[in-house]
């Protein structure tokens, strides 16, 4: 059994998904991503929570060029591939509600972003690794420029080019390490195994650096976030924060630290501040925001700075931590611009001030939006908690200072959200949230599912988190020593 | 060789058929040719292939891939010139004849071993060439065309004959091999002629690649020459002067590289960014694909740049992803300018609503021009960085990647207008069933390219 089955299915299935009609198209394709979910349930049934590479495949494709389709799960990815398989059908059935035109357009370009994606986090070869990297950005550009909102097209173009620059720098650099490479691969065992001189490692750092930051988004590389959050379709925007930007973290942890590792070690300190930065900067810019959509995507960028801070901290706290905020975060996120989207389909408008009251007239849905707010803040017991405490352990062992002074944005976190919350479900209704209605049928199931998937993992964060230990102990501990042997003065941690 | 004889008394053929007002054969008898000349070429495959009529030719695999990509997209173009000819003028077995007497030169530009063939190629091709882009005889703005290309032209064959003529007078011979061992055998003291030969060559050569600082005519006489012909020219013709280039370079010149190289560094990057700075400014699709072939054709000289081995299947990716891709481009170009009049951005509008088919294979040509992986461009971009990284032209690689950059602007520029603008009264194209296949067709090789590149990537 080998990971193509996974990776090429949500492919075939976008092919079929193009030969429904419209209203059946949205059935199929929730077909095809629970069958897509199932068959991931099956990989981890079998997968061995060790350091090793599993269910490889590893086939021609540029032979002579050195170009092989190599790819594999380990305990890194498994935590992305279920994120991914997870979030899909999740998305997926948020937008049911929806009559988007040309609907069979619109999923088949979901599952084949998908299959894109979980090509990217499984990826062994560097030229796989970037193709699939494009290919996934192609549908989700077209996702937001068609269906999204009225200033799209501009907003888009911003999105498209921004990440396309960054990441044809990350081509340059893995082009540069093929040459390198002694039996010139881009196999990335191959890619690890180099010993590059300082200088060229800063070079390959940045390069990757850029085309991740500009991803996740890492500040001030940010500017696209908000806008093109906000103007994207729902599902667009579930697609881009819950799953797509995991693709900026995992490719730090995967390929751009243990590659470089000499070079991130010289550069730490300012990706790192650049993080830590961010995370208090878009927190700033959160307090002020009237639009509900924009306020989740500034409180996004905050959260993933966390992440970023507990990437580049190296440690094996702070990569665990990272990889299963990621997990939380994408479900947390997408969570939260559903209810949102409940919200804005309902009353027309996004504005907040406009708002309020809506708990008295639909409890169900408070209940839910207040169970993702909490996951969200980080309260204990939800998943947010489990996450955030392993990144802000991680920053208290890289600095103390540091630890405070990202441990804000927990801070600020519970101001902006429960604010919004306040605005948005409490006090007297208005003439527009008296007519709000409950929750019902698919919605219901949606947000049940999230508030369960926030609570299950609060409660027991090692039913994931064991998958990927031994991998992540492994890959931190080798790396450490790596920049330990090469004596670099700074920051060695065990 | 059989090809060339093929492709020679093929238009003569086509001649006689206009003479005796066989108008409805032109067409079949013409693609029939052209595929018979194409089996002609394959069947001569072989890896050692020997100099024949005195050493004027070489048929290797350089000579046969290359001919085989020109004559395959000059059918693709004659098939998207059904029709269109008829409504210019009564004489169209005369364009057919033209065109391909144009492609005889070509494929002697191809598979020349001695330069006094280059040069005869070169003119063969371009004063067909001249005759094609002036064939709206009553038209003000193809006259234009002609008469600037002819002057520019001529002037640019100027260059490369005293240029030929430098290198003989140093070497003693036009025979490729004979220059090249020339190179070899006066490592220490070549005469300055023979350095000044070769800049007189590249000023000549990339005239005709539309390479700047060079490349003033390009934009004039690709808006001004039937679209057709413009595809022509921005194809098939850009093809044959890099591959001509390209031999001769890596066949003669490759010992002193060290003498050219900064000379063709600066041409590329200011290539590079002349074409596609320009191209951001135009409202009109034709010009925007006129700015944007001067900058593939920076592209393309990334292989002569970073000669090597590769430097073959590099540029024979290349311009088969990047013809393609015209090819759709132009294609689409010529139903729209049909139905509107007009070759600007805004005739596009809605074109995703009103023909969703004409739309989907128009943006993967664009994403492939725009070289986004899992299309064609996105491989032939690819070889290009990979040859200039491994000859650690870094700084030139880097220029490229912004302007791939900049490009994706220009290109996502008609995405846009097709599937985000709409207007209300568009009423669906008529797509005959010709250009149905050669943009079907088409759409289909540039993404079968991108994910088994395989297939075309090592064959020279």
């Amino acid at each position: 059994m080998t990971v193509s089955i996974l990776l090429f299915l949500p492919l075939i299935a976008a092919l079929a998904v193009l030969l429904f009609k419209n209203e059946t198209a949205k059935h199929a394709a929730l077909f095809f991503s629970v069958v897509e979910l199932a068959v991931a349930v099956v990989f981890l049934t079998k997968f061995v929570p060790n350091a090793t590479t599993q269910f490889a495949v590893d086939y021609p494709w540029m032979p002579k060029l050195g170009i092989y389709f190599s790819a594999g799960i380990d305990g890194i990815s498994m935590i992305m591939v279920l994120l991914n398989v997870l979030l899909v059908p999740i998305i997926i059935l948020a937008s049911y509600n929806h009559n988007y035109k040309n609907a069979n357009t619109f999923y088949a370009l979901i599952l084949f972003m998908q299959s894109a994606m979980l090509v990217v986090f499984t990826a062994i070869d560097g030229f796989l690794f970037y193709v699939s990297w494009e290919a996934a950005l192609i549908p989700i550009y077209f996702i937001c420029a068609i269906w999204g909102g009225e200033n799209r097209v501009k907003v888009t173009i911003k999105f498209f080019i921004y990440t396309f620059a960054g990441s044809l720098f990350m081509l340059l650099a893995i082009i540069y390490l093929h040459i390198q490479t002694p039996a010139r691969t881009y196999d990335i065992h191959d890619f690890y195994n180099l010993s590059l001189s300082v200088k060229q490692q800063s070079w390959v750092f940045w390069a990757f650096f850029l085309a991740f930051a500009i991803k996740m988004p890492v500040f001030p590389l940010h500017t696209w976030q908000p806008d093109t959050y906000t103007e994207s379709p729902t599902a667009g925007t579930m697609l881009l924060s819950g799953i797509m930007l995991k693709m900026g973290v995992y490719g730090a942890i995967r390929w751009m630290i243990p590659i470089a590792p000499l070079g991130f070690d010289h550069w730490q300190y300012i990706v790192i501040a650049l993080a830590a930065v961010g995370i208090v900067y878009a927190s700033l810019i959160a307090f002020n925001q009237k639009d509900g959509k924009r306020l989740i995507a500034y409180s996004s960028i905050a959260h993933v700075g966390l992440i970023a801070a507990g990437v580049f901290a190296w440690s094996i706290t702070g990569v665990q931590g990272a990889l299963y905020q990621s997990l939380n975060h994408g479900i947390n996120v997408v969570g939260m611009f559903f209810v949102m989207d409940i919200i804005s389909r309902r009353l027309k408008t996004r504005e907040l001030n406009e708002m309020g009251g809506i708990a008295k007239v639909a409890p169900h849905f408070a209940i839910a939006f207040l169970i993702i707010v909490l996951g969200t803040v980080a309260l204990p017991l939800t998943n947010g908690f489990i996450g955030e405490f392993l990144l802000l352990n991680s920053m208290y062992e890289y600095n103390i200072w540091l630890c405070a002074f990202t441990g804000l944005t927990i801070i600020f976190g519970a101001v902006y959200m429960l604010r919004m919350y306040k605005k948005v479900m409490q006090g007297e209704t208005n003439a527009l949230t008296i007519l709000f209605t409950d929750i019902t049928g698919t919605e219901k199931l949606v947000l049940g599912i999230i508030c369960v998937l926030i609570l299950v993992l609060g409660i027991y964060p090692n039913s994931v988190m064991h998958l990927s230990d031994a991998a992540v102990q492994n890959l931190v501990q080798s790396i450490n020593q790596k920049i330990f042997q090469a004596g670099s003065p700074s920051n060695i941690k065990f | 060789m059989n090809t060339l004889i093929l492709i020679s008394v093929l238009p003569i053929v086509l001649l006689y058929l206009g003479l005796y007002k066989a108008k409805n054969a032109l067409l079949p008898v013409t693609v029939i040719g052209l595929l018979v000349a194409a089996g002609l070429a394959v069947a001569e495959w072989n890896s050692n292939a020997q100099p024949i009529y005195h050493d004027m030719m070489l048929f290797d695999r350089f000579a046969i891939a290359f001919s085989v990509i020109t004559i395959v997209s000059t059918i693709l173009i004659v098939l998207l010139s059904k029709g269109f000819f008829e409504k210019i003028s009564e004489h169209v077995a005369e364009y057919y004849a033209i065109m391909l007497f144009s492609l005889a030169g070509i494929i002697v530009m191809v598979s020349y071993y001695n330069l006094t063939m280059l040069f005869i190629g070169i003119e063969i091709m371009s004063v067909s060439l001249y005759i094609l882009a002036g064939i709206r005889k009553r038209d003000v703005a193809s006259n234009e065309a002609a008469l600037k290309y002819f002057l520019m032209g001529a002037f640019s064959t100027g260059f490369l004959l005293f240029g030929i003529a430098l290198l003989y007078g140093a070497s003693g011979s036009f025979n490729l091999a004979a220059i090249r061992d020339y190179t070899l055998s006066h490592p220490r003291n070549i005469d300055p002629m023979f350095y000044t030969g070769v800049l007189m060559i590249i000023v000549g050569l990339c005239f005709k690649l539309g390479a700047a600082p060079f490349h003033f005519w390009t934009p004039d006489v690709y808006e001004g020459s039937p679209s057709i012909i413009t595809a022509f020219m921005s194809t098939v013709v850009k093809t044959a002067g890099i591959a001509a280039f390209l031999r001769l370079f890596s066949a003669c010149f490759a010992s002193i590289a060290d003498f050219w190289m900064p000379v063709l560094l600066v041409i590329t990057v200011v290539t590079l960014f002349i074409g596609n700075i320009t191209a951001l400014y135009q409202h009109s699709f034709k010009r925007m694909l006129a700015y944007s072939s001067i900058s593939h054709a920076g592209y393309l000289l990334f292989a002569i740049v970073a000669l090597g081995s590769g430097s073959a299947n590099s540029v024979f990716m290349y311009a088969t992803a990047y013809s393609i891709a015209s090819i759709i481009a132009f294609g689409v170009l010529i139903l729209i300018q049909q139905q509107t009049g007009s070759d600007d951005f805004e005739s596009f509008n809605g074109l995703g609503k009103s023909n969703p088919f004409l739309a989907v294979v128009l943006t993967i040509a664009m994403l492939s021009l725009a070289g986004i992986p899992l299309t064609a461009g996105f491989i032939g971009k690819f070889f290009m960085f990979s040859g200039a990284v491994s000859r650690y032209h870094i700084g030139l690689v880097v220029v490229a990647v912004i302007n791939a950059i900049i490009s994706i602007y220009y290109y996502f520029k008609v995405i846009i207008a097709m599937y985000f603008r709409n207007t209300a009264d568009r009423v669906a194209l008529a797509v005959p069933g010709y250009f149905g296949f050669v943009l079907g067709l088409s759409a289909l090789a540039t993404i079968l390219i991108g994910i088994f590149p395989g297939i075309i990537s090592d064959l020279i």
